[in-house]
């Protein structure tokens, strides 16, 4: 839906034809400040698959292990806890290491105990 | 591994022990020692940064004792060549010049893969952007750096649908540097909104821990709007919105810099349009920290016309200010740079901002008149344009509204802005609510983490990330067999550690060369007539990179570029060997056993007279250093009225320099110069030496002269000469 719009800025400025530099320039901040609001918030709620990978790297485990730990995640539709809680979980479940569980999960393997998890 | 700068950087043990190589340090680097006076050479510099201890200075320096002052900004330069062992080359050799950031652009479509990639693959205008491409760079640029002594910063892109892995990888791997921006990301790669910012948190947060410093990436507007100084509103809005998210996520304001172009470009008139917009820029993001960029929108062909432009960019810096001053190669408008045309850029930012050091002291913006005023209004411009953001229910609606990219000077607007929607683009659909349980084992995250009660922090459930500890981190060599480094480097073992050489402009070998062809021709026949000259010539796979007309129909300027098949063995070469030079001691010993008399001058029409100083000048290291006398004749000085100062003086030797060389008058003037000694009877009894850029000694002997010099002559070898030359005259009458 794009707009075809004359300049118009003489008419639009008048609120801001008073203002002095300084206040033009806290205008400026407060309104950026309040446009990234809900993009925040955005993201403290919420997580994505690139996120869930970026957890599971940090916690030890190759790009090509990553990948498919995640899609079972998603599968299992267990997103909303976190890939990394997954096989967190799953190792303590099982007694055996973090890499372990990971590695076990991205050849197929312990899905079933996952359904268990949570 | 340590380099030796008389040695190649070795790849091949460069690539030794990758899997266990950790970077040095983490995080960003300013050059040290800004904000100081400082004196190099015969001068104070006023803007300047520590010197380096390796380096090669401008060719101009030769007039100032080869100074390479450097100045107070970090100065970029990117390598896109798709071959990251041929890039590290280049960044050596950048390095030498003064770049101390390294952008490494990806392979076109990187941005689209959903996940790491890995190996060495070969990239389409950049590199695949891997661990081990990156560990490889970090780890050549560590030894780079310890050899022109000074940190070297390394940058890539955190962007795409990958942008939290990327950010981890090179978290781990030391790079210090990163674009990342969100609204890239929707606007120009159509990856779904909502993704891109909620990705956008996790990658800034990791950014921040490793110390990054981000380049947003609002220049793109500059380069997609069809006029681009329009859209400068809109570039203020887009520079916030990344900014101040960016803070919000946890990045500190000094490690968050804009991406900011000059929009225009000569024939418009740029001081005008692009300097109220860098001044307006600088005072509403005064916290933050100015990565000017070259223009690039309005490129051609012509190198000389990028070079001009990109010098007022350099122009604009130093009337306002620039934390970082990226370079854009002036071949960007022909092909993908070629490594030499990168130290062209080097040399642009660095020529002028040494030429400009302390501008700002003398000069100052007159804000009173129209400067003032066009100022004021792009920044009214911008606040509206967010008011309306807001208006019209945020960010998102916005979007969807097409209001970026519109090419109207806001609040104008043309319609032809990009539109993306909410629930469209690439990753949609990929979005996740964290339950109440939610529980990320990292010790860096953005947003709600459970973490169970009984750690102290989130990692501590793993016993550590790879962020505490890299020893985890899992390092992939290579995923395709045949497309790699090893592969590469085995195909081209021929020119590896051999005698066997070939022209190159981007990869080892390429055989790539570029001829400047002017024809008395229209353009358009020239172009033709110009492949013709370069298949006569013996290249292959002729392309015309550049054509201008001098007139429609008296001459046409054409570049060329094209591949030569052969190679060169550097075994084979008949190099005339460089006579050895005496010590110092040896040659002052030798003159105050038996004094020696010069007369000097530059001959004929030629009014050029540093050269010639520079040799007899006892402060520039000339031949009066070692006790030599001499009678200097100036410059345009009659062949004739030298030879007979020459004889009135009882000289032992007659200096002359000839620096033109229009119709060889060089090498007619040293044959007068032989022919009247001999006439006046004194030939067997004088040295004649030549000097002059464009004189060697096979010259100067052929031409009847006892020797020749040229260019990177200093008093000592003329010296050198003229005691040994003087020997062996005295040995030949006894």
């Amino acid at each position: 839906m794009a707009v075809k719009r004359a300049d118009d800025y003489e008419v639009r400025r008048k609120h801001l034809a008073e203002l002095s530099d300084e206040e033009l320039k806290n205008r400026f901040w407060e309104l950026a400040e309040k446009i990234v609001e809900p993009m925040l918030e955005l993201g403290y709620k919420n997580t994505t698959p690139a996120i869930e990978r970026s957890v599971l790297l940090r916690m030890g485990f190759s790009s090509l292990e990553v990948k498919p730990i995640v899609e079972g995640v998603m599968k299992k539709g267990l997103m909303g806890k976190g890939a990394g809680n997954v096989v967190w979980r799953l190792s303590k479940k099982l007694g055996i290491s973090v890499r372990e569980a990971g590695v076990g999960l991205a050849e197929g393997k312990y899905w079933d105990e996952v359904d268990t998890l949570f | 591994m340590k380099l030796d700068p008389n040695k190649k950087l070795d790849i091949k043990e460069l690539l030794q022990d990758l899997e266990s190589y950790r970077p040095r340090r983490r995080g960003w680097h300013w050059r040290e020692g800004r904000n100081e006076k400082r004196k190099i050479g015969d001068f104070e510099f006023h803007e300047t940064s520590e010197g380096l201890k390796n380096y090669i200075p401008l060719p101009g320096s030769r007039g100032f004792n080869y100074i390479d002052p450097q100045p107070d900004c970090v100065i970029t330069t990117e390598i896109a060549s798709g071959r990251f062992e041929d890039d590290i080359r280049r960044m050596r050799m950048a390095a030498w010049h003064g770049a101390d950031h390294i952008m490494v652009i990806r392979t076109m479509g990187q941005s689209h893969i959903d996940s790491l990639i890995e190996g060495t693959t070969q990239g389409i205008g950049g590199i695949a952007v891997t661990r081990k491409q990156c560990r490889a760079t970090r780890k050549a640029l560590d030894m780079i750096e310890d050899e022109v002594g000074r940190p070297i910063n390394f940058h890539s892109y955190i962007s795409g649908v990958a942008g939290p892995d990327i950010a981890v990888m090179f978290a781990e791997e030391g790079v210090n540097g990163a674009h990342q921006d969100p609204q890239y990301n929707v606007l120009y790669r159509n990856v779904n909104m909502v993704r891109s910012f909620v990705d956008a948190c996790e990658a800034k947060k990791v950014m921040a821990w490793a110390d990054i410093l981000q380049i947003d990436g609002a220049h793109n507007a500059n380069a997609t709007a069809m006029k681009a100084w329009k859209v400068r509103p809109e570039l203020m809005v887009q520079h916030a919105i990344n900014s101040i998210f960016s803070r919000k996520v946890g990045i500190k304001p000094e490690n968050i810099a804009l991406s900011t172009v000059p929009p225009t470009a000569p024939p418009a008139p740029r001081m005008r349009i692009d300097l109220p917009y860098a001044v307006a820029l600088r005072d509403f993001f005064s916290e933050y920290k100015m990565r000017a960029q070259q223009n690039t929108k309005y490129m051609e062909s012509d190198m000389r016309e990028a070079t001009v432009t990109h010098t007022l960019d350099l122009l604009i810096s130093r009337l306002t200010s620039a934390d970082i001053q990226s370079t854009i190669t002036p071949d960007e408008g022909r092909n993908v740079p070629w490594h030499y045309n990168n130290i062209a850029a080097i040399s642009t930012a660095k020529q002028a901002l040494n030429g400009m050091d302390g501008l700002r002291e003398m000069v100052k913006l007159d804000r009173e008149g129209p400067l003032g005023k066009e100022v004021r209004e792009l920044k009214e411009r911008a606040v509206l344009f967010m008011e309306e953001i807001l208006e019209v229910g945020g960010y998102f609606k916005a979007v969807e509204n097409g209001f970026f990219i519109d090419s109207g000077n806001y609040p104008e607007r043309n319609g032809d802005g990009i539109p993306r929607q909410i629930d469209g683009g690439i990753g949609v659909g990929m979005i996740f609510e964290r339950d109440k349980d939610y529980f990320a084992p990292v010790s860096v995250h953005y947003g709600y983490n459970n973490i169970p009660a009984e750690f102290k922090k989130a990692s501590d459930a793993i016993g550590g990330d790879t962020f505490e500890d890299p020893s985890k981190i899992v390092y992939i060599d290579e995923l395709d067999e045949y497309d790699n480094v090893n592969t590469r480097l085995k195909e081209l073992e021929k020119y590896y550690d051999t005698d066997v050489v070939k022209p190159e402009v981007e990869w080892r070998a390429d055989g790539v060369v570029a001829t400047t062809i002017f024809l008395p021709l229209d353009e358009r026949t020239a172009e033709f007539a110009a492949i013709k000259c370069g298949e006569k010539m013996g290249l292959e796979d002729v392309t015309v990179v550049h054509k201008q007309a001098m007139h429609p129909s008296e001459g046409t300027i054409v570049e060329i570029k094209g591949k030569v098949k052969f190679d060169i063995n550097v075994n084979e070469l008949v190099i005339p060997e460089k006579a050895p030079v005496l010590s110092d001691e040896e040659i002052r010993e030798d003159i105050s056993q038996k004094p020696m008399f010069v007369v000097a001058a530059t001959v004929g029409n030629d009014e050029h007279s540093v050269g010639m100083k520079e040799t007899l000048d006892i402060k520039h290291g000339g031949i009066e250093k070692y006790g030599i006398k001499y009678l200097y004749l100036g410059t345009s000085c009659p062949v004739e009225k030298l030879v007979d100062a020459a004889i009135e003086t009882n000289a032992d030797a007659i200096l002359a320099s000839t620096i033109i060389t229009h119709d060889d008058v060089h090498t007619k003037n040293m044959r007068k110069i032989h022919e009247l000694c001999v006439e006046k009877g004194i030939r067997d009894k004088v040295m004649l030496v030549v000097g002059g850029t464009q004189v060697t000694n096979e010259i100067a002997v052929e031409a009847g002269m006892d020797a020749g010099f040229g260019r990177g002559t200093h008093g000592n070898d003329v010296a050198s000469f003229l005691v040994k030359r003087r020997r062996e005259k005295q040995k030949n009458e006894n």
